[in-house]
């Protein structure tokens, strides 16, 4: 594996090696000494052509404890010319020797150019491009369930396994979000069966050829006992662009309450709710719901940096062991 | 004047004849070796080589003025000889825009002193191509440039009254409005074909739908004002069936399609790679398909380039920042050829007749489209047609190295262009261009 770029990309095997690797990790972050030293020397630039704090620092925070060099650059996709600037930007950065280029980037594809242009010799890591992808958020989700469905909570349990047979509801704005395609993607590859759950105006044209099925009812969904429930971001401005008529009606056919979290764990006590984050509580997700004792929420950031960490190992040294 | 023999072409892929071109009329024609080339005549050896009419094409940006980075009228008309092109009709969507009887008239001069081949400057139908007020449509339909197809290219002429009163208004100088056919809100932000792939790509869609409703409405707009339509780059199936049902309905209705949309599909977009971003984006293989049978049918009645050259920059960056366009001059007639001649959908006679006829007939332009016969105006082009070669982009005249093709091998080859009897290209390079008839070079130096 020479770039992670897309979920899509990845074997059963690539995927279920992420994930033990990353389980490794996490569990060296349980002790009072964080950092390793398996990637000194080696420069990380993150590349963030549009904010996203939470998964800057994840990625930061990842190398770090690598002992790898971070060099941020941090550039609104509005104040620097478009185009030319990723061309440029990625020659500076290969020019003062990237081992590993992480990006962001508000256009689908960007990733991808990066690293088919030869604008950077590095490992290319998708911290999300557009309405694409985000393959470490849909590894961390995978990671925060197989950890819970499969390992009984606990670090290592799980290894070597995938998680087949186990249903996965992912309710949004799934025509928006580049986390809804990865999910999708690696859920399938290893083995889960996925229920997308929309909005018609949120759903792409052509879901149906998606491995997972597809919903518009909420509850009727999560009547099929599902393992998990993960809801998607919904950004308030689709409703000016009359994708939902008014963010009260979506809470209310969509949302995440905690009444349908009761009807979810009366029918499977283990579910594990999930979020990416940001949360706009009170829109997709209700604080009770967020805050409740099903949530992973939390979790899921800790286990961001264990994935990430993985990531950049397997890219960067794996082929040394 | 230049006089040339061309003996033992084949017109139109028929007999094998003789062409004598004198004074920029083809002077006599007779069977292969019945002529004689008179002294000081240059002689072409043309036997195997098919002989069309020199092309025209309907849809061209030249891009001048205002984006001389990108291309010239001299640059886009040289590419223009060596694709086998005698007429082009340059796109009104330049800075400023030709939307007045001054700009018109400039890109027509420009055209006129490059010499490579007739440059027919299309006119913007609003001001400014933004869809408020109409252009004066009439002063540049007077000027010397006498333009006769108007058109705001890149835009829609979303508003159904100005619309029908462009249709209606040209009428008075036998002009065409030639639509841009892109419902806007449909559209907003669209990156590429809406279908299954682009979901799983990302990318904003553009629906077939948002051609085809405006293709609809004006189809019925045209037909009931009793004018003529000219429908630009038709890319889906639905909008070829919308146009077969207004031309069985008896509408003053004619279509175009450009040669990529015959040949690629949007599976090229998956890797990102914006030499395939064009607008109407790259559609299904049933698009394709049902294209090529709108040809074969006479539904479609025109292919034009929609040559779209864009300065590198524009193209070596991510997908959304990238401009839209492909060039298109000098791969039309081969990718006609692997599209259409090939698998049998056109003949050599169907080739001169959507490349060069009917579209000199849709643009009005004069002494353009005619047959290989006596007394016709001597534009004449000479291909090769057992050629095969790579498309390098870096080998062509025209500025953009935008071309989708790059790489490619594709059928035939232009050998020869003759430009009013004058050679612009030989042996499948560019000669020289014809110089201005006396009668212009005044007018010529006064404009600069």
């Amino acid at each position: 594996m020479k770039h992670l770029l897309s979920a899509a990309d990845l074997t059963r095997e690539q995927a279920v090696r992420l994930l033990d690797v990353a389980e490794q990790m996490a569990a060296t972050q349980q002790r009072e000494i964080k950092k390793l030293p398996a990637l000194r020397g080696r420069t990380v630039v993150n590349l963030f052509f549009e904010d996203s704090t939470r998964t800057r620092l994840s990625f930061e925070t990842a190398a770090k404890r690598l002992s790898a060099d971070v060099i941020t650059f941090s550039a609104k996709g509005s104040s620097v010319s478009k185009g030319e600037s990723l061309k440029d930007t990625a020659l500076t950065l290969q020019a003062m020797g990237a081992d590993a280029v992480v990006i962001r980037h508000a256009s689908s594809g960007a990733p991808h150019r990066l690293a088919e242009k030869g604008w950077t010799s590095g490992a290319v890591l998708n911290a999300g491009d557009g309405t694409h992808e985000h393959p470490t958020q849909a590894l961390l989700d995978t990671f925060t369930l197989r950890k819970h469905l499969v390992g009984g909570g606990q670090l290592g349990a799980a290894a070597g396994a995938d998680l087949a047979g186990r249903r996965v509801v992912v309710v949004g704005d799934v025509l928006h979000s580049r986390v809804a395609r990865s999910n999708v993607h690696l859920l399938h590859t290893l083995g889960a069966r996925v229920t997308l759950v929309a909005p018609p105006t949120l759903l792409p044209l052509g879901v149906e050829t998606w491995p997972c099925e597809v919903s518009y009812d909420l509850d009727a969904a999560l009547g099929e006992a599902p393992d998990a429930l993960m809801a998607l971001r919904v950004q308030l401005e689709r409703m000016n662009a009359a994708y939902f008529p008014s963010a009260r009606e979506y809470s209310r056919r969509y949302g995440v309450t905690a009444e349908r979290m009761a009807a979810l764990t009366a029918l499977t006590p283990h579910a594990q709710l999930l979020h990416p984050g940001p949360m706009n509580r009170g829109l997709e997700i209700t604080a009770e719901a967020a805050d409740g004792p099903r949530s992973r929420v939390v979790e899921q950031v800790t286990n961001g940096v264990a994935v990430r960490m993985a990531a950049l190992y397997l890219l960067l040294a794996g082929e040394e062991e | 004047m230049d006089t040339t023999l061309i003996t033992g072409a084949r017109p139109l892929g028929g007999e094998a004849a003789d062409l004598l071109l004198r004074d920029g009329a083809i002077a006599e024609v007779g069977p292969a070796g019945s002529l004689s080339a008179p002294e000081g005549a240059r002689v072409v050896r043309a036997s195997g080589l098919i002989a069309l009419p020199g092309l025209v094409d309907l849809h061209t940006h030249l891009r001048e003025p205002g984006r001389e980075d990108a291309e010239t009228v001299e640059t886009g008309t040289r590419a223009a000889a060596l694709g086998g092109f005698t007429a082009v009709h340059a796109m009104a969507n330049t800075a400023p825009v030709a939307d007045t009887a001054g700009v018109v008239e400039q890109v027509w001069r420009l055209g006129q002193q490059a010499g490579w081949c007739d440059v027919r400057p299309v006119g913007a139908v609003t001001i400014g191509l933004a869809g408020e007020r109409l252009a004066e449509l009439g002063a540049m339909a007077d000027s010397a440039a006498g333009v006769r197809v108007f058109s705001d290219d890149g835009k829609c002429v979303f508003d159904a009254v100005l619309l029908r009163r462009a249709l209606e208004y040209v009428k008075a100088f036998d002009g065409v409005v030639a639509q841009h056919a892109q419902e806007p809100r449909l559209t907003e932000g669209a990156q590429m074909n809406e279908s299954a792939l682009s979901g799983v790509l990302g990318l904003r869609g553009w629906p077939a739908v948002a051609e085809e409703a405006i293709i609809a409405r004006d189809v019925l707009l045209a037909g009931h004002v009793g004018s003529r339509l000219h429908v630009c780059h038709v890319s889906t199936a639905g909008s070829v069936e919308i146009v077969r049902w207004a031309k069985a309905r008896g509408v003053d209705v004619t279509a175009e399609v450009t040669p990529h949309h015959l040949l690629l599909t949007d599976e090229l977009v998956r890797g990102y790679d914006p030499v395939y971003k064009v607008n109407p984006p790259l559609r299904s293989n049933d698009d394709v398909r049902a294209l090529r049978e709108g040809v074969a049918d006479g539904t479609i009645d025109i292919v034009a380039t929609d040559h779209a050259p864009h300065p590198v920059e524009d193209k070596d960056c991510e997908w959304s920042a990238a401009a839209m366009g492909m060039t298109g001059l000098e791969t039309a007639l081969s990718v006609v050829l692997a599209a259409l001649v090939e698998p049998g959908h056109l003949d050599w006679a169907g080739v001169a007749r959507v490349m060069s006829q009917t579209p000199a007939r849709i643009g009005r332009v004069t002494g353009q489209g005619g047959a290989l016969a006596v007394g016709e105006a001597a534009h004449v082009v000479l291909i090769d047609p057992a050629a095969r070669w790579t498309v390098d982009p870096a080998a062509m005249a025209t500025k953009g190295r935008n071309s989708p093709f790059a790489g490619r091998e594709l059928p035939g080859r232009v050998v020869a262009t003759f430009y009013g009897g004058h050679p612009t290209v030989l042996d499948g390079a560019l000669a020289t261009p014809r110089a201005l008839p006396a009668s212009d070079r005044e007018g010529a130096s006064w404009s600069k």
